[in-house]
Formats: C-alpha cells, sequence, structure tokens
C-alpha cells in the first residue's frame, strides 16, 4: 500500500504532496525534510528503497527533482518503482504538448492513478482522459 | 526509452516553472512559486506564506472575487499548506467552489477538498449535496469527478444517500462511470462493510465486465474480500486464473502495455490474489500451476517490471500448496535476482529469498556466499534486508553468530544515522539502549566509534549533545548499575570524566561519589575499575578530600594497576601544579614525528650511535637469531623427504590437516603451535580450507584419502574469501542436509595458524622411503619464517622416536610474477592504496642500467617486467594466490626511485627488501 507521494527538488523544497494516509499537517514538512535528507544521502549505486521509520521509500531522480514514494512493507517496491516511471511518463506525454503549470492539473493525473493508497489506473489514455475532456470543455 | 525520458526531464521542470502561462489569473500563482524556488531560508518562507495567506485571505472574502480567481487562489492555497503553513480559512471557500463553479473550477474545488480534509471533519457535510447533484448530472464529466471524491473522502454516516446512486452507475455505459463507481464502493466497502454487504453479487458483475478496466477496479475488493475469508472465494479461483492466462496471452488492448509487458500491474494484483486463495489449499492451488508456470515462463524480457512480476510469481509459487517442479524453477528465478549486478534487482532478490527461507530454509544455502556478500554491502538498505533475512534462518547452532552480526548492526545504525537523529536525546538515549542491551557482547570498536564521535565534534556545536550525554548518564548511575555491561560502564566513566565539568550545575562531589560507588561493586571488572579511576582522575580539583579518602581506601587492593593508579591520584590531587601540566584539558595532541626526542637522538648520533633503520632493513644485521621464536606452523612443510635410517618397519604420513592423527600410530608429523613471537603475541587467525594453487595430487595413499575426500569442496584462495566461507558455515550451519555445510566448518577449525598455511599434496610412500610434498601459501608477508616440525616413527610398535627438523623460508619464496598488460597495471595501480616509496641501487656496469637492473630483480625475485618507457619500468608480482604487488621504477641520477603498492599493507615493505638485497648481493 501507498502512504504518500511526493516530487521534491534537491534544495528540498515540496513540489506535489500527496498522502493517502492522514498525517498532519504540523509534521508534514519535517517528514518531508527527513525524507529528502533520505535519498539524498544515498549514493548513486545504491539500491532506490531505502527503510524510513514504517515505510519503505521508493525513490527516482529526473535531473534535479526526487520522486520518493513512502510504501508498507509488504508493497513490491520495484513495482512502485516503475509505476513512478509511468507517472513521469503521462506527465511527460500531458505536459509537452501544453507546457503550462498547475499544480492541480499534476494532482488530477496522480488521483487517476492513485487512490486511497491503490494503483488503480495505469493506461496512459485512461488516466488522460478525465483532464483531457476538461479542458476541452475548459476551451469551448 | 531513452528519449521518452530525455522528453520527460526537459518536460518536467516546465511543469513547475512555465514561464509561457499567459493566463492573467495564473501571474500570481507563477509569481508566488517563483518566489518560493529563490527562497534561501526557512525564515524567509515563513514571511513570504504569511504574506501571500492574508493576501488569499483578503480576496476570498471580497465579494468581487470570480469563481475563474477562486480557482487559482485555491490552488494558492494547496501550494501554502503543501508547505506546512494552515490555510483552513479557505477550506470552505473550496466546498464553495465545488458548489458553484464551471466543470475546471469544481474539479479543483474537489480536488481541494480532498487534498485539505480528511475523512471525520465537518465541513464535509456541507459536500454531500454537491455530490448528490453531481452524480445526477447529465454532463459525465461531473459524474466522473464526484465519484473521484466520494472515493476520496466522504462523511461515513451519509454513505446511505449516495449508495443507491453510486450502485446505479455499476451499469453505466461508459466504462470510466463504472470503474468509478466500483471503487467508490470499494471505499465504502474500506469505512463501513455492513453497508455494501447486500451488493457482493454486482462486484462479481463487475469481475466478468466486458472492460479491463473495469475488472481490474474489482480486484482491489476482492483481494480485500480474500485477505479476509479466503474460503469464501475458493470458486472464484478459476475466473481469476482465465484472466490472468488472458493477460498473460495479450488478449487486452495495446494501451494496456507498460514497454510492451501486458498490464504488469494487473498481473501483480491477479498473483497476489491467487497466492491468498491457493495457500495451504492443494485442490484449489492444483487449478493455478499451469498458469503461474507460464508467468514464470513469460518474464524474460529483460525489464524492471517482468522482476517485479516474476518476484510476485515467486512469492506465489511459494505460498501455495508446494509443488516441486514449480518450487525448482521459482528457485532458479531467485538466482537470477540475487545475482544480478543490477543493485534494485539484488535488493528484491535478498527480499524474495527471505519469503521463502521460511518455507524451504535449505534455499538459503544455495545463496550463501550471496548472503556473506550482502552483509558487508555498503548500501544500508541491502544490509539491512539481509539481517532480516539471516534472522528468518535463525537456528539453535548459528544463533551466536547472527546475534553478534545484528548487534554489530545495531550500533551501527545509530552512529551511522546520526545525521538523520531527531535530536541529541534521542540519539544518546538509543545509544544507552543499545549499550545496554547489546552489552559486552558488541564489539570493542562500537563504543569506541561512540566516544571518538563525541569527542571529535566541535567544541560549541557538540557541546549540546555531550551536556545531554553527561546528564542522561548521571541518571543512569544514580539507579541500580549492577546489571549494566562494562562497556557501557567504561563509557559512562570515560564521558563524565572526560565533560562532567561542561554541566555548571553538576555537583562534582556527586559525580565523584557515584563513580566511586561504582568500584566498591563487585560485579564491576579490574578493567573498567581502570577506566574509573582515570575519569576520576581527571575530574577538576577541589575536591581533595574525597580523592584522597578514594586513594587511601584502595591502596591496600589486591590489584596492582589499582594501587598504583590509587598512588598517581593521591600525587594528582595533592600538586596542582603537576595536575595542571599532566591533564592539559582537551588536549589530545600526539606529537606523531616524536620532535621531542629530537635533542636526545642527536646526542647519540654524536656519540656513535648508528642511525635509526626500519625494521625490514635490519634483519641480515641481527647477529641474534630470534627465528625459532617467530612464526609457527603445525605442519607446514614444503618437502620433507623421509630416508630411511631406523629402518622403520611402518611408515606412513599423517598431517594435522588430516583431522584423524590420533588413529594413526605410526609416523606423525606434528607441528609446535607457537604463540609469542618476537614481537610479542602473535595473533591466534583460524585456520582456513586449505588452498591448493598448482594441485598434483596423483597418488593418494589410504591413510591421506579422507583428507582428500575432504579437501575438494575447495572454497576459493583468497583470505577474504575464507574469512567469508567460514562466516558462511558458522551462519547457515543447521540448514537443510548440511554434509557439505558441516565439512566446511570442520576444515576451518583444525587447528592451523600464524602467517602460512598449507596442505599435504600428496605422499609417496616406498617399503622404507616416504616423500610428503606440502603447498604453502603465506596469507601474512613476512621477512623470514621459520619452519619447524616434528617426524615420529616407530621402528617396533609401541616405541615412537621423534626427529626435529627445521628450515627458513623467506617472502621472496612466496613470491610469483603478475602477468598483466600495461593497460591492466594502470587500473589496477590506481585501484590500491598501500605504497612506499624508496631509492636503491642501480647497477650501472651495463649498457642499460634500468634494464639491466629490472632483469637481476626478475631473476633473483621472479617478477613480471610489465613494461619499460624510456627511464620507467613497471614490474608486478603477487604472493603465491595472495595479494598482488606494483612496482613502478625511475632512474633517478644515479638511483633508482622504486615506488611500490599493494592491497596488502605489509607487502611493499618486504618486496622492497627483498629487492635491497637481490641488488646488493649481485
Amino acid at each position: 500500500m501507498i502512504k504518500f507521494l511526493l516530487m521534491v527538488n534537491k534544495q528540498g523544497q515540496t513540489r506535489l504532496s500527496r498522502y493517502y494516509e492522514q498525517v498532519e499537517l504540523g509534521k508534514r514538512a519535517s517528514l518531508e525534510a527527513d525524507v529528502v535528507r533520505g535519498c539524498l544521502a544515498r549514493r548513486k549505486e545504491e539500491c532506490s528503497f531505502v527503510e524510513f521509520k514504517d515505510y519503505k521509500l521508493v525513490y527516482r531522480q529526473y535531473a534535479a527533482l526526487f520522486i520518493v514514494v513512502g510504501i508498507t512493507e509488504n508493497e513490491n517496491e520495484l513495482s512502485i518503482y516503475e509505476l513512478v516511471h509511468n507517472f513521469v511518463e503521462v506527465l511527460d506525454k500531458y505536459f509537452s504538448r501544453v507546457i503550462m503549470f498547475s499544480l492541480d492539473k499534476v494532482h488530477i493525473i496522480l488521483d487517476e492513478m492513485i487512490l486511497n493508497g491503490h494503483i488503480v489506473e495505469t493506461n496512459k489514455t485512461r488516466i488522460l482522459a478525465p483532464l483531457l475532456a476538461l479542458d476541452k470543455m475548459a476551451e469551448s | 526509452m531513452s528519449d521518452v525520458v530525455e522528453k520527460t526531464l526537459t518536460a518536467l521542470p516546465g511543469l513547475f516553472e512555465s514561464q509561457t502561462g499567459a493566463a492573467k489569473i495564473t501571474n500570481r500563482l507563477r509569481q508566488l512559486i517563483k518566489s518560493i524556488t529563490e527562497l534561501t531560508s526557512k525564515h524567509e518562507e515563513e514571511n513570504l506564506i504569511k504574506r501571500e495567506l492574508s493576501a488569499i485571505k483578503e480576496q476570498v472574502s471580497s465579494p468581487n472575487t470570480t469563481m475563474k480567481q477562486m480557482r487559482e487562489i485555491m490552488v494558492r492555497a494547496m501550494y501554502c499548506e503543501m508547505l506546512g503553513y494552515d490555510a483552513s480559512f479557505t477550506y470552505i471557500h473550496a466546498i464553495k467552489l465545488a458548489q458553484q463553479g464551471g466543470v475546471l473550477e469544481k474539479r479543483v474545488g474537489y480536488l481541494a477538498v480532498s487534498l485539505f480534509l480528511n475523512e471525520g471533519h465537518e465541513l464535509l457535510l456541507l459536500l454531500v449535496n454537491t455530490v448528490l447533484k453531481d452524480l445526477q448530472s447529465t454532463n459525465l464529466i461531473e459524474v466522473c469527478m464526484a465519484l473521484t471524491v466520494v472515493a476520496q473522502v466522504f462523511p461515513k454516516d451519509m454513505i446511505p444517500a449516495v449508495l443507491p446512486l453510486v450502485e446505479d452507475k455499476l451499469s453505466h455505459p461508459k466504462e470510466i462511470i463504472r470503474r468509478k463507481a466500483v471503487l467508490a464502493l470499494y471505499k465504502f466497502y474500506l469505512i463501513a462493510p455492513n453497508q455494501v454487504q447486500h451488493i457482493h453479487a454486482k462486484f462479481c458483475k463487475a469481475l466478468s465486465d466486458k472492460d479491463p478496466g473495469v475488472m481490474a477496479s474489482s480486484l482491489h475488493i476482492y483481494l480485500q474480500l480474500i485477505r479476509e475469508s479466503p474460503d469464501s472465494y475458493k470458486d472464484l479461483t478459476g475466473s481469476f486464473v482465465t484472466i490472468l492466462k488472458q493477460v498473460l496471452g495479450g488478449k487486452l488492448p495495446v494501451d494496456f502495455n507498460y514497454h510492451s509487458v501486458p498490464a504488469p500491474w494487473l498481473q501483480i494484483q491477479l498473483l497476489r490474489i491467487l497466492s491468498l486463495l491457493g495457500k495451504e489449499d492443494q485442490s484449489t492451488s492444483e487449478l493455478m500451476y499451469e498458469v503461474l508456470d507460464e508467468s514464470l515462463r513469460r518474464a524474460e524480457m529483460n525489464h524492471n517490471i517482468t522482476y517485479a512480476i516474476l518476484y510476485e510469481c515467486v512469492k506465489a509459487v511459494y505460498t501455495i500448496h508446494p509443488k516441486a517442479e514449480l518450487l525448482e524453477k521459482a528457485a532458479r528465478c531467485i538466482g537470477n535476482f540475487v545475482l544480478s549486478p543490477k543493485i534494485n534487482l539484488k535488493y528484491l532478490g535478498l527480499k524474495a529469498l527471505t519469503y521463502v527461507v521460511q518455507h524451504d530454509a535449505k534455499l538459503a544455502l544455495q545463496h550463501q556466499m550471496t548472503i556473506i556478500e550482502c552483509l558487508d554491502h555498503s548500501d544500508f538498505t541491502i544490509k539491512r534486508e539481509t539481517l532480516e533475512l539471516l534472522f528468518r534462518i535463525t537456528n539453535a547452532q548459528n544463533v551466536t553468530v547472527i546475534v553478534e552480526k545484528m548487534l554489530d548492526f545495531l550500533c551501527y545504525v545509530p552512529i551511522k544515522t546520526l545525521t538523520f537523529a531527531p535530536d541529541n536525546s534521542w540519539f544518546i538515549q538509543t545509544m544507552n539502549d543499545v549499550f545496554s542491551i547489546g552489552g559486552d557482547l558488541l564489539q570493542q570498536d562500537d563504543p569506541n566509534n561512540f566516544l571518538r564521535l563525541l569527542a571529535e565534534g566541535k567544541p560549541e556545536e557538540d557541546d549540546q549533545l555531550r551536556l545531554y550525554a553527561v546528564e542522561s548518564y548521571l541518571t543512569v548511575l544514580k539507579g541500580h548499575t549492577s546489571h549494566l555491561p562494562q562497556c557501557f560502564l567504561q563509557v559512562m566513566s570515560w564521558v563524565l570524566g572526560e565533560y562532567a565539568h561542561l554541566q555548571e550545575s553538576v555537583d562534582r562531589r556527586e559525580v565523584i561519589r557515584l563513580l566511586t560507588q561504582l568500584l566498591d561493586q563487585r560485579s564491576v571488572s579490574s578493567e573498567t575499575r581502570v577506566w574509573i579511576l582515570s575519569a576520576l582522575t581527571k575530574i577538576p580539583e577541589g575536591q581533595t578530600d574525597l580523592i584522597l579518602d578514594l586513594a587511601e581506601s584502595l591502596s591496600s587492593s589486591q590489584d596492582t594497576v589499582l594501587r598504583q593508579q590509587a598512588q598517581e591520584l593521591r600525587h594528582l590531587s595533592q600538586d596542582s601544579q603537576l595536575r595542571e601540566w599532566v591533564l592539559v584539558e582537551n588536549s589530545c595532541a600526539v606529537d606523531s614525528s616524536l620532535s621531542f626526542l629530537d635533542g636526545f637522538v642527536s646526542e647519540a648520533l654524536a656519540a656513535g650511535a648508528a642511525p635509526y633503520k626500519p625494521p625490514h632493513q635490519r634483519q641480515e644485521e641481527l647477529s641474534l637469531n630470534l627465528e625459532p621464536y617467530s612464526f609457527s606452523l603445525p605442519v607446514s612443510l614444503s618437502s620433507c623427504s623421509i630416508t630411511d635410517r631406523q629402518s622403520p618397519t611402518l611408515l606412513s604420513v599423517s598431517s594435522g590437516l588430516s583431522g584423524n592423527s590420533a588413529e594413526l600410530s605410526t609416523l606423525i608429523l606434528e607441528g609446535v603451535k607457537r604463540v609469542w613471537g618476537k614481537d610479542g603475541y602473535l595473533p591466534q587467525k583460524e585456520a582456513t580450507a586449505p588452498p591448493v594453487d598448482e594441485p598434483s595430487a596423483a597418488v593418494q595413499p589410504a591413510s591421506q584419502q579422507e583428507a582428500a575426500e575432504r579437501i575438494e569442496p575447495r572454497p576459493e584462495p583468497s583470505t577474504q574469501n575464507q574469512d567469508k566461507q567460514q562466516l558462511a558455515s558458522s551462519l547457515f550451519v543447521g540448514l537443510g542436509v548440511g554434509s557439505s555445510v558441516s565439512l566446511v566448518r570442520k576444515l576451518f577449525y583444525d587447528g592451523f595458524t600464524a602467517s602460512l598455511r598449507g596442505n599435504v599434496m600428496d605422499c609417496l610412500e616406498a617399503r622404507s622411503t616416504s616423500v610428503c610434498h606440502y603447498a604453502l601459501l603465506m596469507d601474512d608477508p613476512h621477512t623470514n619464517v621459520s619452519l619447524t616440525g616434528t617426524v615420529s616413527y616407530q621402528t617396533q610398535p609401541g616405541h615412537t622416536n621423534t626427529l626435529p627438523f627445521s628450515g627458513t623460508l623467506s617472502t621472496a619464496d612466496f613470491i610469483r610474477p603478475l602477468v598483466v598488460t600495461t593497460e591492466e597495471y594502470g587500473k589496477l595501480w590506481l585501484s590500491l592504496s598501500h605504497d612506499v616509496k624508496q631509492n636503491l641501487k642501480l647497477l650501472t656496469d651495463a649498457g642499460d642500467p634500468l634494464r639491466t637492473t629490472l632483469n637481476a630483480l626478475k631473476d633473483a625475485l621472479q617478477l613480471h617486467v610489465v613494461d619499460i618507457i624510456g627511464s620507467e619500468g613497471i614490474v608486478a608480482c603477487r604472493l603465491l594466490s595472495g595479494a598482488p604487488c606494483l612496482l613502478h621504477c625511475r632512474v633517478n641520477g644515479a638511483a633508482l626511485a622504486m615506488w611500490l603498492r599493494s592491497p596488502h599493507p605489509a607487502l611493499p615493505d618486504f618486496i622492497l627488501y627483498h629487492c635491497q638485497r637481490a641488488l646488493a648481493h649481485h
């Protein structure tokens, strides 16, 4: 089960966070800082998984951006590792056409893929369908 | 693939720092994000967000704010909350946005609600009507987003209100609506299972939905249901198997593929369900053998995602009722994982292994060397997973070794992770726990590392940590102390001695009293007493009366060391000048050049003393032969031939290695084990399995048969590997049949010592002559090693004669050429750490001095001259079956500048010595 997904830059600034388990607002910033520190401390040749409190972190780096997923012990790390890449590929598919900043749209995409900590959709066309429909309506 | 990544990389920063968003509406948002990116401190961030929040506050309450603007404001509020700042005043506006906005605004409103509010939040009640309205909308997009938010956050008590509407959607013509309805029902099941009990039949309909997406969504519910009561769903096994078969067979539309693998996450989900169904149920398991076999077979593609599926498949195979053929295939799969050079796969392999050893501990045996390697892996995660694995195979025989490994790790964890330690008190407290629990089982290094950590910190920064340690230890000492491990007591005394003065509020008398109290305890070892006294010595003066009392009481102690320390203590406490001179605060400076001896040395030189020579240069000059005291060799003969002087009637040769010398009543060669050398106590190395470099065991007399057989499973002949082998044998003992394991173990403990090791190569027996060949290896180089042994023989039964013999071997005897290319040499050179430089004599009597000198060395020492380029030459050699040594030689005027490098710290010294010797004798 997925507990949270973070997009964080190398300076430790959170660019997106989605929690699938309640974490108090006040505790999130320090949790995120710890998560980034934990991932930054790892060397390239080390594996992409690291134990963190009660979670396992699965992280993947894209240029200066880290995508970190907190999962439970019984989850399959490698499948999450690839899920992150699938997510990035979806973002790429959508935003390479209309490059425009939007935290809300990244969230909408993510909500199609992960719900309540479960992977609910991985088909790129279907993930993007609702968002594309929204865009169409907004245009007209 | 690579261009996808590239595109992604270029696109991603754009997500966050786009300059092209021309719409005015996003201006403020863009500005906010830009400012956040440029922040340099937390303080700046606080100010910025505070300003932002008050701007938002003003805007949301303004009647002129349009819905479109509200949408932008909501995203800004999301940003502020994401950074950890409370924006709760916007929550109600998020709900309003969902109620009143157009589709795009509505979606953002719902999104904000799902981000801001958790299930129990009372504001959610205000959302119910909106959701009801949207669920009935004719606009599919609105229905869609209402279902999404219902599946994310919805008040439990209001489920009955929306349930009929959601149920209706299960038969909606659009797949996306059906899919989202299923997921909403799943959520209802999770938070209020009773409410959806009556619609289980509808779940079943979703499972057989013609759309793969709807079917896949229903699997979430089934996984949950089956986990709770597997028996109720056994009849569905066939369906799950069929679905998996279809997925594997590529029956799904192509857009379900991920990197050409059909619906991988769906496969994983199905495998999880199957393993739950097949667990401890033979007949159900039989239904899935075929599809699992196919799944194992299909996963040939070399992509991470296929390995993720394989991992799940292996787990399934080991969870369900076993089938030998499948188990074998799954075990082979694990091998691919564990041996993979890709670290992520190795990790998953270890995790798989950890899972399967619970069902079949023998599997760990196949991968024991990999496990040992992973145990020492530099990657913390790998190490941790390996320990988990060891924990699963713990049994009565290996428990001590495994616990020891775990304790190593236990101590390593807090020290290594200090950078992550939330605060000082946590760190000290954790270390206290480690010391009290791990106690004297910890290696000496662990307390030392901890103390070093305390000591090496900068005074200003780490005084906090030290202070906390002092406080914490005083509390510990005030409690019950007799059960505390010695090493913990030692750590505490040291810290109190060094740092008690940092804590102004601490009464020094109290510290002295607590430490003195410890001295009185019977359970405290004399080593710890020394630590305590040293600490007392360091506590600043002023408490002379207490110290004198203590010194007095100890002056009659039976322990001479304690008596001496008590004396010192007495003198120091009475003579403050002496004290100041001896105990300079925070002085740890060591004059490693021993410059304070300069005067003495020059005086001695002037008086005609010989200049200092490092030990390896003095050997020859020693008139007194100390060799017999140097090394011990139980049975380490390079070649010994016994001629028939006494006409022995019976003659056979045995060695310590064969392990059954007691049975042999005839000729016995025994080694003498020495523990003292000229440098003091010789550390006893555990003997290792016999490595034989050039095996030539052609003839094996009957008595040697057993020894020879046992040598069969030969470990790799490097010392490091043998240490690992040894560890392996102690870790994996007691698993499986174990014949090969116990065998390795036995060889290890057949007492072989010192720096040489070897074994019987062959023995030729004739009527009155026996020739024995031994293969010897030198693990630790030494200039000379003496070889002693005895030959025992019987001229008549019951009457044993013993003949001692001895010989000398030098490092030179163990040097062999190392044949490498110039390129390999270059690489190896960079990887070696220990080096020595020295100028040697250059042989100038021939035309090419460098070549002549190198050839002379080559002849004398069996070196390999790799290359000669101009005035430089590179030469390589290695110890027989051991460490390499590279020599870089350069003509430097009339001398040969030699630079040696080796992974072995002492080897360059010895080779240099032999080179000097060879050139001197030339």
